[in-house]
């Protein structure tokens, strides 16, 4: 039976399309997920996309988290579901607690929008088994809020227990796409919950999935191969 | 009806950028001496009915789990005559 993998779309989410369109180009079967349905048509995963849901109102993502869809969303991943939440979709997984800390404004208060060097830091989860740990990729940042914040605490335990699975590359120029782009604490830019089967990531690897459009490379691909081996293995 | 003020502010401890923003515009426009500014947001709530316990224990809940994010902010609530 084919893999199916769900994306949902939010009043304001802008990269339903684009994550649908790297779902398929993975080889699984993409199903657009409506946010006041409860209903998750059986698919075997979720992405959450990017964009702006609710106009970003109160905090980005804080009224798309009590959407009807987010209430099945949350029972399912709590039972071991993969949910991947791109940039948006990071914000409404933070809020939902299903992980920890939370995304403020930028720290220079600009949208920013450029190819982002990343680290893979954590390649044992659902959605990186497909990258090895320590490699550097390049796939397109777009945002406002993106500063990753938490306590020590819980930052501590992040980086104890592996759970840091992406960080920005802080190496030469910014215009070279390294450079932390947003303030975000200790260069932060995806998180996994501990059984390894949620991931928020800030920039957009569905942006990079064929070599004629955003960065001209693949190295977005992966989330999606990644997912669909693991559920076909499961 | 009856008001109930929810103020939120982010953490002490979060930087807060656009406070930050505001407060260096300050001196450029000939406004000195402050050395601080934060941004929080003020939500009025005009309640239906008697501002009970109750109902205080309400807003309470509504400002934990929707109107404030605890994880980066505080908030306060009181009752306006």
């Amino acid at each position: 039976m084919t893999t199916r993998i769900g994306v949902v779309t939010f009043p304001g989410t802008l990269d339903d399309r684009d994550s649908l369109r790297a779902v398929r180009l993975a080889g699984a079967e993409p199903v657009s997920l409506w946010h006041r349905d409860k209903d998750l048509h059986q698919v075997d995963a979720v992405v959450l996309a990017g964009g702006f849901s609710y106009g970003d109102y109160l905090r980005a993502g804080a009224i798309s988290r009590f959407s009807p869809v987010m209430e099945t969303i949350i029972e399912q991943a709590k039972g071991g579901m993969p949910v991947l939440g791109i940039c948006n979709g990071f914000q409404v997984l933070t809020e939902a607690h299903l992980l920890p800390g939370a995304m403020l404004r930028n720290n220079h208060l600009h949208f920013i929008c450029r190819d982002q060097k990343l680290r893979v830091e954590n390649a044992e989860t659902a959605w990186t088994g497909d990258y090895t740990a320590g490699q550097e990729i390049s796939v397109p940042l777009k945002n406002m809020d993106g500063r990753y914040t938490a306590d020590e605490r819980t930052l501590d335990e992040l980086e104890a227990e592996g759970r840091v699975a992406f960080r920005y590359v802080v190496r030469g120029e910014a215009a070279d796409g390294c450079g932390n782009p947003n303030g975000s604490l200790r260069d932060i830019a995806g998180i996994t919950n501990a059984a390894g089967n949620v991931v928020g990531l800030m920039p957009h690897p569905e942006h990079a999935v064929e070599p004629l459009i955003g960065t001209g490379r693949t190295d977005g691909l992966p989330f999606f191969t990644s997912v669909l081996k693991k559920l076909v293995s499961a | 009806m009856a008001r109930v003020v929810v103020d939120v502010m982010l953490k002490p401890e979060i930087l807060d950028p656009q406070g930050q923003a505001v407060q260096r515009a300050l001196p450029r426009l000939g406004f000195d001496g402050i050395a601080d500014v934060r941004q929080g947001k003020r939500f009025e709530l005009e309640v239906e009915g008697p501002v009970d316990q109750a109902a205080l224990d309400r807003i309470h809940k509504m400002a934990e789990t929707f109107l404030a994010n605890t994880v980066i902010e505080d908030f306060t609530v009181k009752v306006e005559a």
